[in-house]
């Protein structure tokens, strides 16, 4: 039986009106709902148009290069017709974990100040700002990066980690600026504001009775917060992490602009590298044979699987903190 | 009561590390922002609107086609996207609770997260190769995919927030069903619908990734959907990636007027829902 919560936030149980009324169920009536379906349905269609159009696009691959090579090569050769995924996915990956390690504690830090210490009204005025940050084209933040972020990276901060953290092959090399670092910095940049949204729509839904009963128990707020808060909203805050790292994976412009376009694999985070959309963005137009534009075309439908099965795993995190408020508010 | 003591110093030091937190997140907005305006608005003048692009080293020029082409581009999306977006969504809000629509709404959600270049690679095999050019079309056709399930998601909670005493007042009085969701219901959701169909605008002008090879670029005006067509965030990105001073200057200040567009758009969503005609939260 749904919980009575189901029918405030669906007003009317309209498919009922409309058993009721059968007998005098008229033409106009029959014709909305048809169109109705047909409009939900076109959105079957849309992805269904997606997913076949991928593929179509990436079979010529096929014949050429078996999935396994596609997938592990690490040699990127249009002229000689060779394609290997890896050095592409291997960037996407290091610049999401740097966007991700930057961007979760910033985030989480945010959410809980915003929520459950600073003074209340300071949460509409930065909830405003979070969303301008939102709302700034992937394609600016790629020209602030490219002449801010980056001349500031290799003049200032990649020299003093070399000196102060050389000795991790992370931070070795010469300071270059355009890499693996400066796209993670801008992605977590541009990641900050999902992460920190969703995550202050998850601490609001914790039950005050948590919070109150580990301040009756004796605990200072960051306890409270260490203990019953933050446990409470744990799956939440990974599901928002997913999200953001669901963005990180496919955006294009900001860091094509500044991770340097090099098909290379390296450690150190000062190195430039290459992204999974980035290489897409750069070739796909100036494509020299079918076989290349299958390639990039796989690239795309790789990045497609990825970034499907992480919006679905985040949505089901997120889905079920709310879910169970939901119900207990009911 | 020293253990006591440290529990409350933790407790102060986190609150300060969480309140820091806050401030590093608005660095960038503030860096970006006050850049953006201090570089670009050295570049604006009335031809920086109006004019073509020039060659590098030549002086003066500006971005005219390419800011048409993206309101062209951006308005033919529109045109393609709005019906099946706020469509799905006010199918998911009226007819949503049955199988086929939580299966909608699941891959309406999917399909939020796709990411824009892979939508590009989408409208380049579905209008680039059959037409057998870069097209206008392509460019818009690949916004409007992008703009259906943020709209369909959108006017779906905003169909949902119309109380249902008005509905049921509408179907009491013998109103068919039908009547009452155009009439009653959309109305009343319309001014929220508006302002969702601005932040989506909002956010179709400042794409670039699904333009690239699909509208590609175009150095001269252009009004024909089945021509290449310039736009301000290609433009912006071609100015920024190439070798000179000259072509930078006109990024940072292509840049303003992209920001300004979207910044217009944001507030007017903005001032709707202020004014009370907006349903939004």
């Amino acid at each position: 039986m749904p919980p009575p919560a189901d029918t405030a936030r669906a007003p009317a149980p309209a498919a009922g009106i409309a058993e009721a009324h059968r007998p005098g169920r008229n033409v106009g009536d029959r014709a909305w709902s048809v169109a109705l379906h047909a409009f939900g349905g076109a959105v079957l269609v849309v992805a269904g148009l997606i997913v076949l159009s991928l593929y179509d696009l990436a079979r010529p691959l096929a014949g050429k290069i078996s999935i396994g090579r596609f997938l592990l090569g690490s040699d990127w050769d249009p002229v000689a017709e060779s394609f290997g995924a890896l050095p592409f996915a291997y960037g996407t990956l290091v610049t999401s974990a740097v966007g991700i390690a930057v961007a979760l504690p910033v985030s989480v830090g945010l959410a809980v100040f915003l929520v459950e210490m600073g003074p209340p009204r300071l949460r509409p005025l930065v909830s405003f700002l979070i969303e301008t940050l939102a709302a700034i084209p992937s394609v600016v933040y790629g020209l602030w990066g490219l002449f801010v972020l980056v001349p500031w990276l290799r003049t200032t901060v990649e020299p003093a980690l070399g000196s102060a953290l050389g000795f991790l092959p992370l931070f070795r090399g010469p300071p270059i600026g355009l890499g693996f670092l400066a796209a993670g910095l801008i992605l977590a940049v541009m990641i900050l504001p999902t992460i920190a949204s969703v995550t202050i729509e998850v601490l609001k839904t914790t039950p005050p009775s948590l919070r109150e009963g580990a301040l009756a128990l004796g605990a200072t707020r960051w306890e409270a917060i260490r203990m019953a808060v933050l446990p409470y909203g744990r799956a939440g805050i990974v599901g928002a992490a997913l999200l953001g790292l669901g963005r990180a994976l496919g955006e294009t412009m900001a860091v094509t602009m500044v991770i340097g376009n090099s098909p290379e694999i390296h450690a150190s985070l000062f190195a430039p590298g290459y992204s999974l959309p980035s290489v897409i963005a750069n070739e796909f137009a100036e494509a020299t044979g079918g076989v290349h534009l299958a390639a990039l075309a796989g690239l795309g439908l790789v990045l497609f699987g990825l970034t499907i099965a992480l919006n679905a795993a985040a949505r089901m995190m997120v889905g079920a903190i709310k879910a169970a408020a939901g119900g207990r508010a009911a | 009561m020293s253990a006591l003591g440290l529990r409350r110093a933790v407790d102060v030091g986190m609150t300060a590390l969480a309140g820091s937190a806050v401030l590093l997140a608005l660095v960038p907005l503030a860096s970006v922002l006050w850049l953006v305006v201090s570089k670009g608005a050295a570049g604006l003048s009335v031809a920086f609107f109006t004019h073509l692009p020039t060659p590098v080293g030549e002086p003066g020029g500006g971005v005219g086609n390419a800011i048409l082409g993206t309101l062209y581009m951006v308005g033919l999306a529109c045109l393609l996207g709005l019906p099946v977006g706020i469509g799905a969504g006010v199918f998911l809000a009226e007819r949503g609770d049955g199988r086929l629509g939580r299966g909608v709404r699941f891959v309406t959600d999917v399909l939020a997260g796709v990411p824009s270049i892979v939508v590009g690679i989408v409208a380049y095999g579905l209008v680039v190769v059959p037409m057998k050019r870069f097209s206008a079309l392509a460019g818009a056709f690949s916004l409007a995919l992008l703009m259906i399930p943020t709209l369909a998601r959108g006017s779906e909670e905003l169909v949902r927030l119309v109380p249902g005493a008005l509905r049921e007042a509408s179907l009491a009085l013998g109103v068919p069903e039908w009547k009452t969701s155009l009439r009653v219901v959309l109305r009343t959701a319309l001014g929220g619908i508006v302002t969702a169909v601005l932040l989506a605008v909002a956010r179709a002008a400042g794409e670039t990734a699904p333009l690239l090879f699909t509208a590609l670029n175009n150095q001269y005006w252009s009004l024909r959907p089945d021509q290449p067509m310039a736009s301000l965030t290609v433009q912006i990105f071609n100015y920024a990636i190439s070798p000179y001073e000259d072509w930078h200057q006109k990024a940072w200040t292509a840049a303003l007027v992209l920001l300004m567009l979207v910044g217009l758009l944001n507030l007017l969503a903005r001032a709707l829902t202020r004014s009370g005609l907006g349903g939004r939260r």
